[in-house]
């Protein structure tokens, strides 16, 4: 099968080093992934605030870099959701829905594809909080939503991290509340974006745990930002940080 | 062009595709008693809930409304001080300290009764009055408000309320409190018709 | 007249640490017996699978069921009149008010009314208009509109409540009770109700086959406003018809559950015909539904039912305060319905919002709000309604990213190390980002230069 990863464009300039994380992870468990170099974004600035008409040589670059692939692999459930959901800046074409297709959140293809059942090189002793993104959940479904109280709960990012020796989830409140990120909101409304942000860092802070968690390193960028800001020394972590077998 | 068909015309013209009417089902569980099933729903909105007619109805009144003066009774299972009839201004209704009335519908899923200008007769006695008491027989409790949909007094009366409970509000700050601008408390009594 | 800036106002709001801590944890607290309440009715998904039918059954078909309802409501003895617009709604009011020689009106909550400005047109000739409902009357006692809809005061703490009532009636302000302040309002709008000539209510529910304006409340204002006066008006939208009573069961059960959390309101109240003696009026209400109806993306927001879960599930909203948006609705469904009203005034709306779209899962009738929020952002970008900053930023951004060198340099950290945010990626500098919030340090090296260090072989991938 021919794996493609796809290193959003915040991660490449911020947080590479939950890139190689992802690239170490699919190579430990035996998939050859290729990086296609030309990459650069999948839109979603541009699409979210309105401005379709500037996404689409950007989405058009993307298709032409992942198109012919089996899987398009992504660290980020809002890029994924992005692309699945909303791609629609580019012209219709056979190449574009293809792409939208084979698209999947790291945690999708791990889960649902490979259906991994362990980490043997993982071990994590440390109490987390994870926090999954509301694209994960609302826009890819990768966890049950708290306002559909009739839906049976999951979690599929619980599930890959459960596996790791030693790891320890806390419950907080208000867990599915969003972040306060929202893309190019968390600078247009700043205030509310990081009133979101301290709250979560809040709710969170209560049960003493060290580590943030998520599959989302967009929202993980904001709460860092929200707990520097505020002092706090509570650490963050990009869910395959953990599953590629950092210690802490 | 008149605005009726103003708004007609554009309406028409906007409309979408149509789309089809869902049938409604009646979603019954058959709990099996609705008397508690009402109890339990009448209570949780702070309604009161009596089990059997009194057996000194006059001496219960009095019992539990020992400052009441006015009594309007639009039944015939007691006497009052006041009929309905009797406030041709239906604003005079404000004195009225218990309105004594018959229910001809309770639904247990909310505990909630029917009342209508039929069982009222002038329809203010059941809003400015200071408490409420009413006579529901327990055959007439239907399971759920589906059911309670299907009484043709929705269909036949001018005015039909679906009373649930004494007169409350949670507008300052999302606290309960009653009485709000009806009365203060309700009470619903299992009373067969005779 | 210029664009609300809801950015703005909601800063302001965040400021005032008490009431901002007051009204999100309060809506809060609603949401989760929301949640309670739904998890109590097993088939919650069906019922609301089978309100969005019936609203989306019925607005395909509104022209018929409007005339069937005006023909029963007819028949039952109600007057019906037609109104175009706001002003033409107010001016019908006024003329019916004026046949009954009324100077004085007590009316119930109607969200209509407040789009309409139904209240300041009255007073400004002569009518003194009684708002029945307790947050209403908190708000018009302190010339403050509605904060939310359901609840038009739960922006205020009680202190603000027992504040203004002392201003107001003289009453005691270290009485910061509820039940005391619930007392007072009572005592001096009761001589009120029963004084009044006319009284007026708005509809949650047109009832076609029977006639009926449906309306709830909890606190019987409606009841006292359309029984207490032998003659009242019926404001109603074009929208809120549904065809039958076993329609309206689907939507009973539904609507308090979801508002507040509680089973059902208090009273729930049917007006098909007039009393003995009396009168009674419907205005039936266009203003600029009949044209939203025609929206491809946004017809599906006049399935509204006026519940405000959207609003309660909100965190934008819960630390926005209601007020900040400068609208009749507010939070979520008012982002998508305030544009159609006036797209210059309302048109940032719908970019105070993070898509998270749980507004979406807990809308009774199944709205898609935060679709339709993501697509009104696209024709405030072909109406070149985005402010010039940032539509600058988005065409540079998409130049930048649609080229894979002028990414990379762009991106690239250089041996001084990049002192600021890539411009793209932010507008207006950094400086929004870092009010709040420390700016994240870039990277010795992006991972495209580690890729190519690391990994690549003779420079390609």
């Amino acid at each position: 099968m021919r794996v493609a990863l796809v290193v959003p464009c915040y991660i490449d300039v911020f947080y590479p080093e939950v890139g190689i994380a992802a690239l170490e992870l699919l190579g430990k468990l035996g998939v050859e992934v290729e990086y296609p170099f030309d990459q650069t974004c999948c839109g979603q600035p541009m699409a979210n605030s309105g401005c379709e008409s500037d996404a689409r040589a950007t989405e058009e670059l993307f298709i032409r870099n992942f198109a012919g692939f089996e899987y398009i692999v992504i660290p980020s459930g809002s890029c994924t959701h992005h692309v699945r959901n909303k791609f629609i800046a580019a012209p219709l074409s056979e190449e574009r829905e293809n792409v939208r297709s084979h698209t999947y959140d790291i945690v999708e293809f791990l889960h649902d594809v490979m259906q991994v059942k362990e980490f043997p090189w993982a071990e994590f002793r440390h109490k987390i909080a994870l926090h999954t993104s509301c694209s994960a959940i609302r826009g890819i479904f990768m966890q049950s939503m708290s306002e559909r109280v009739h839906d049976p709960q999951f979690s599929k990012p619980k599930d890959l991290l459960q596996t790791v020796k030693g790891i320890e989830f806390v419950e907080f409140e208000r867990p599915d509340e969003c972040c306060g990120f929202g893309g190019t909101f968390s600078v247009t409304e700043e205030a509310v974006a990081a009133k979101m942000g301290y709250d979560k860092l809040g709710f969170i802070g209560k049960t003493g745990t060290e580590y943030i968690v998520s599959s989302d390193m967009s929202c993980l960028m904001h709460l860092q930002g929200c707990a520097r800001r505020l002092h706090k020394d509570v650490k963050f972590r990009h869910l395959v940080q953990i599953l590629n077998g950092e210690r802490e | 062009m008149e605005t009726r068909d103003k708004i007609l015309s554009s309406v028409l013209k906007n409309q979408p595709a149509h789309r089809e009417l869902p049938q409604v089902p009646m979603f019954h569980r058959n709990p099996e008693s609705l008397v508690s099933a009402f109890e339990k729903s009448l209570k949780y909105m702070t309604g009161e809930f009596v089990h059997r007619p009194p057996p000194d109805f006059a001496a219960y009144l009095r019992n539990k409304f020992p400052d009441a003066k006015i009594i309007c009774s639009a039944v015939p299972e007691y006497a009052g001080n006041r009929k309905p009839e009797d406030y041709t201004n239906w604003s005079d209704a404000h004195d009225i300290d218990v309105t004594i009335v018959r229910s001809p519908l309770g639904v247990a899923e909310t505990g909630s009764v029917l009342l209508t200008e039929k069982e009222l007769r002038v329809n203010t006695i059941g809003f400015l009055a200071h408490d409420i008491v009413i006579l529901l027989d327990p055959k007439n409790i239907v399971e759920n408000i589906h059911d309670a949909y299907q009484h043709p007094a929705f269909r036949e009366a001018k005015y039909a309320v679906l009373m649930t409970g004494p007169s409350g509000s949670a507008d300052i700050e999302g606290t309960t409190v009653h009485p709000a601008q009806g009365v203060t408390t309700l009470t619903v009594i299992m009373w067969p018709v005779s | 007249m210029s664009a609300v800036d809801q950015a703005a106002s909601a800063a302001k709001f965040i400021e005032d640490k008490t009431h901002e801590a007051h009204f999100d944890e309060l809506l809060w607290m609603i949401r989760q017996k929301r949640d309670y309440a739904a998890s109590q009715v097993p088939e919650w998904e069906e019922l609301r699978d089978l309100a969005s039918a019936i609203k989306e059954h019925t607005l395909s078909n509104l022209a018929e069921y409007l005339e069937m309802f005006e023909a029963s409501a007819k028949r039952n003895g109600a007057i019906v009149h037609w109104a175009l617009d706001a002003h033409e709604h107010n001016q019908i009011v006024y003329d019916i008010l004026q046949s009954w020689n009324a100077d004085a009106l007590v009316k119930s909550k109607s969200m209509l009314t407040e789009e309409c400005d139904t209240m300041k047109f009255l007073e400004l000739r002569g009518i003194t208009v009684t708002e029945t409902d307790l947050g209403e009357r908190i708000q018009q006692l302190d010339h403050e509109r509605p904060a939310h809809i359901v609840a038009p005061a739960w922006q205020k703490t009680t202190q603000d409540v027992a504040n203004l009532f002392a201003r107001v009636y003289g009453s005691d302000p270290t009485k910061v009770d509820p039940v005391y302040l619930a007392h007072v309002m009572r005592e001096h709008t009761r001589a009120l109700i029963l004084e009044a000539k006319a009284g007026m209510t708005g509809g949650n529910f047109a009832i076609s086959e029977t006639g009926a304006i449906v309306t709830v409340t909890n606190e019987g204002n409606a009841d006292l406003s359309g029984n207490t006066p032998a003659r009242r008006i019926h404001s109603v939208g074009i929208e809120k018809i549904i065809p039958k009573d076993e329609h309206l069961a689907v939507f009973i059960r539904l609507l308090t559950r979801s508002a507040t959390g509680m089973p059902i309101t208090q009273y729930t109240s049917h007006f098909r015909g007039p009393r003995e003696g009396g009168e009674m009026h419907i205005v039936i209400v266009d203003n600029g539904r009949s044209t939203r109806l025609g929206m491809e993306k946004f017809w599906l927001s006049l399935k509204c039912i006026r519940c405000a879960a959207c609003m309660n599930t909100c965190p934008v909203f819960r630390r926005s305060g209601g007020l900040s948006y400068g609208s009749t609705y507010m939070g979520p469904i008012g982002l998508i319905t305030m544009p159609t009203f006036d797209i210059r005034r309302y048109g940032e709306l719908p970019f105070s919002s993070t898509l998270n779209g749980s507004c979406s899962n807990v809308c009774p009738v199944k709205i898609n709000i935060h679709e339709q929020i993501y697509a009104w952002r696209s024709v405030m970008d072909e109406q070149h309604q985005i402010k010039f900053p940032k539509k600058e930023a988005m065409i540079v951004a998409g130049k930048v990213l649609s080229h894979p060198e002028a990414y990379r340099i762009a991106t690239e950290a250089t041996e001084t190390a990049l002192k600021e945010l890539p411009r793209f990626a932010i507008y207006n500098h950094f400086n929004p980002w870092g009010y709040h919030r420390d700016v994240p340090a870039p990277a010795k090296e992006t991972f495209h230069q580690w890729y190519k260090k690391n990994r690549m072989r003779n420079g390609s991938a």
